[in-house]
């Protein structure tokens, strides 16, 4: 294995004069536990090689040993900085094999949800972005405003991180009473509060210099790779499951009609298109669409049942399904084979960080050591949802 | 909720939210080892003159000096105390610059910051110095053992002879030497020369990285700073640290930094590479914790990173210090010229009250300004990203050294002009403060709207 890892930097020459660099795994900007064998010269990279499996906890498989209902905390843990489409994506995945549909207050619930989620993981990647570029203080102006929507969250579900909120056919608890102003009262916060974040570090000239024209991955690379949401778009690819493979609530025409909604786009805002600039400002433009959804969804919220009429054992016929759905880190997809028991057969989740991982040593020749940092931050890679 | 239990659950960082005695107690160790500091430094630093001891042995012990079979050691005691204290005030004012750093990051992070050790957390750093000197201290199996261990006291020694031609006051200096700020320049690159040490002997890899880093940068911005300091040197006439000061004055338009359009530049380059050369940010490259997990300190612990740690703060106060003297007018009293010194302290041998109470006030003008610059420094360090390595060595290369060197040959010229204009210097020095005045005003009006923007109430405190 080790000489293996040695061929693939290049290493296997005795004499030269390159110097291997274990980046991790635990390292302070690799985001939980990756590790990069780093071949550099000097300050300029050879080769960065991820070496992922350090946070390897066998969901996929426990996923077959427990009934349909019991996997649903444990995909909390595919992806718990956003794991609300962790559940998103599993319970969607069950409902399209039992033929059944959330009723309508709870995909509301689920994309009003879903929104809040994704901004608090938003919050968290472009503050360790400016952490990794060596400003603190973003990081933690954006933990600030993510534990007012922890509040909100935890008030509708009662949990603050692994949230467990929805269930095969809707959502667990409905909406607490007063949540809805208390949730609009924060939107009109955070909206201002984006206006300063960006002042404070997005459009400062060291910031924008050290990410700008850094790490370019073309549009066309992008989808070679599978690489997914805002690292897709910020490549310049219109790509949107909400929009373009609707979903749960973003399927449903009296919500569409009802949240008008863009998908922002990686333009080169100042330098490439595809550099760790638009990787990041993709994700500040999010931020705002999400709130927009946000109020939105709020604003129309129906009334009625949160739950769907679902048999007490959930017993589907055999066959397979997938539920996709846009996660804050793109695409996260479950795809489950039954084969008529109350188990699942086979339980395969793609996540968006495994295949952004793939890209890094791609890229990473030519670039410095403080560019892998910033570009592994770009990414916006979480450990869990690398190895599952 | 009530109010009593609204109370018990605040946990926002005020100082008055603990016990009197803690307050009190707190403030009375916080404000008094300082003022005891300054104190010492105050009375010793014009008594250990050769010139005083000599009078002493005169009129006090009624020998004749040159005779006198003690003297050299009477010499060398005074000089070993004044060190004792000079090393001190290093050792505690970076431990407080630690404390005021910490709570200034929390107001600007909204967080809670320092608050258990004392009102307001004031104890952390004796905390922390305490929590150091108990840790193993540890050295790699595979470092240069004798290096490694030696390097932490280069940092040192190179920390603490700044303090020698440091000045506090109109008297007050170690030794006022006719190289002064050239003395300084040399003995603060003895920092480097410990942190590449460390980063070398340490055998890792991440220190190597820290410690070429560091030397690149360092290096490198000395260069601008150097020229930079030419700039105030050249409007003196003099290398040394009071003649600096004594060729400015106490308003603001009598500082080097307002009287010649070129020094502003200069100051701005000096600032930069001062930034720099201390390792901090946009400049802390060496110790990079994003990328470099902690460069040069990585394999370092205990007492050896306590060291490490008390140079890099007590540096903010030195660098600060060379700021004010060279370019912010020092410790000059607005109405208090060289006469007024002159008359106060009489020909004999002790100087009167009315001179010591002068002193007084010149050490704290200058402590004032110092403190005002280091937390510049500080707000610096929270505001901004870092700076890629080519983009430092760009930086420096192609932006401050050809500046530096601009600002030079204008001033060079300026000191031609004023011989023919003199007037020019005072037109230039109200002009100046006038526009920073303005711009400081529209920044301030600026910021205003921002806060407001953000639904925020204005809130000026800074910690």
């Amino acid at each position: 294995m080790e000489k293996l890892i040695l061929r693939r930097v290049g290493m296997d020459h005795p004499d030269s004069e390159e110097m291997i660099l274990n980046f991790g795994p635990q390292h302070p900007s690799t985001h939980g536990v990756i590790n990069f064998i780093v071949e550099t010269d000097g300050e300029v990279l050879k080769k960065a090689v991820p070496d992922v499996g350090y946070l390897h906890r066998s969901i996929e498989k426990i996923g077959e040993g427990v009934a349909y209902p019991g996997f649903m905390p444990y995909t909390d843990r595919v992806d718990y900085v956003a794991a609300m489409f962790a559940n998103e994506g599993y319970a969607l995945a069950i409902e399209r094999l039992l033929k059944i549909d959330a009723p309508p207050r709870a995909h509301w619930l689920r994309a009003i949800s879903g929104e809040l989620v994704r901004i608090a993981s938003h919050l968290v990647s472009v503050g360790t972005m400016a952490m990794d570029i060596g400003a603190f203080t973003p990081m933690l102006h954006g933990i600030r405003e993510r534990e007012t929507i922890n509040d909100l969250i935890e008030e509708l579900c009662g949990a603050r991180l692994t949230y467990n909120y929805h269930r095969i056919g809707g959502v667990a608890f409905d909406a607490p009473n007063g949540w809805r102003d208390r949730v609009l009262k924060f939107l009109d916060h955070f909206d201002a509060f984006l206006v300063e974040f960006d002042r404070l570090i997005s459009f400062n000239e060291i910031y924008i210099r050290r990410l700008a024209n850094v790490a370019v991955i073309p549009g066309a690379l992008a989808i070679d790779y599978g690489l997914v949401g805002p690292n897709l778009r910020g490549s310049g690819v219109d790509w949107d499951l909400r929009r373009d493979l609707p979903y749960g609530p973003w399927a449903l025409p009296e919500f569409r009609e009802k949240v008008k909604w863009s998908v922002p786009v990686g333009t080169g805002f100042m330098g490439t298109p595809g550099d760790c600039y638009d990787r990041y400002y993709i994700r500040c433009l999010e931020m705002k669409e999400s709130s927009r959804i946000a109020r939105q969804a709020l604003e129309s919220l129906p009334e009625g049942e949160v739950m769907a009429k679902v048999p007490r054992k959930i017993k589907p016929e055999a066959g397979e399904a997938l539920g996709r759905v846009e996660s804050a880190r793109g695409e996260l997809a479950y795809y489950v084979v039954c084969d008529g028991t109350e188990k699942a057969y086979r339980l395969r989740a793609r996540t968006g960080s495994f295949t952004a991982m793939g890209i890094i040593e791609d890229i990473s020749p030519g670039l410095m050591v403080a560019d892998l940092v910033a570009l592994i931050a770009s990414l916006d890679v979480v450990a869990p949802e690398i190895d599952r | 909720m009530t109010a009593a239990a609204a109370k018990k659950h605040d946990r926002t960082p005020r100082i008055g939210a603990n016990p009197r005695g803690v307050v009190l107690g707190t403030l009375a160790i916080g404000l008094g080892l300082p003022s005891a500091l300054f104190a010492a430094v105050l009375v010793l630093s014009p008594v250990t003159k050769p010139f005083m001891i000599d009078a002493f042995i005169r009129n006090v012990l009624g020998q004749d000096p040159a005779t006198f079979g003690y003297r050299n050691l009477l010499y060398g005691l005074s000089v070993a105390i004044l060190a004792f204290v000079l090393i001190n005030f290093g050792a505690i004012v970076s431990g407080m610059t630690v404390w005021w750093e910490m709570r200034v990051s929390s107001r600007m992070q909204s967080r809670v910051g320092y608050n258990r050790v004392g009102a307001g957390g004031f104890f952390q750093w004796v905390a922390d110095a305490v929590k150091l000197l108990l840790k193993e201290d540890l050295i790699p199996a595979e470092a240069d053992q004798l290096l490694f261990r030696a390097s932490p006291y280069f940092v040192l020694t190179g920390f603490a002879l700044t303090f020698v031609a440091l000045p506090f006051g109109e008297s007050l200096i170690a030794a006022d030497l006719n190289v002064g700020i050239f003395y300084l320049i040399a003995v603060t690159a003895l920092v480097v020369v410990g942190i590449l040490l460390a980063g070398w002997s340490s055998n890792s890899k991440w220190a190597l990285f820290g410690g070429m880093r560091s030397a690149a940068q360092v290096i490198s911005y000395e260069i601008p700073a150097g020229i930079a300091i030419m700039i105030p040197v050249l409007m003196a006439g003099s290398l040394s640290m009071q003649d600096i000061i004594r060729a400015q004055g106490p308003w603001p338009w009598q500082w080097f930094l307002f009287t010649n359009p070129a020094s502003l530049v200069a100051f701005l380059v000096f600032f930069i590479s001062q930034l720099a050369e201390g390792n901090r940010t946009p400049f802390d490259l060496p110790e990079a914790e994003s990328e470099l997990v902690a460069g040069y300190l990585s394999e370092y612990s205990s007492f050896r990173f306590a060291l490490f740690f008390l140079v890099e703060f007590g540096n903010l106060w030195v660098m600060a210090a060379i700021a004010v003297t060279l370019f912010l007018g020092g410790w000059q009293v607005p109405f208090a010229g060289p006469e007024l010194f002159a008359e106060l302290k009489g020909t004999g041998g002790m100087p009167g009250l009315g001179w010591w109470a002068l002193q007084i006030v010149s050490m704290g003008v200058f402590a004032l300004k110092t403190l005002f610059v280091l937390n510049l420094i500080v707000w610096v360090r929270w505001t901004l990203p870092r700076i890629r390595v080519d983009q430092m060595m760009v930086l420096c290369w192609k932006y401050l050294v050809p500046f530096a060197f601009v600002a030079f040959v204008a001033t060079l010229l300026w000191q031609i002009l004023l011989v023919q204009v003199p007037v020019a210097r005072p037109v230039t020095g109200f002009a100046l403060v006038g526009a920073t005045a303005v711009v400081a005003a529209f920044f301030i009006r600026q910021t205003r709207r921002n806060i407001a923007a953000a639904g925020d109430r204005v809130d000026l405190t800074n910690w």
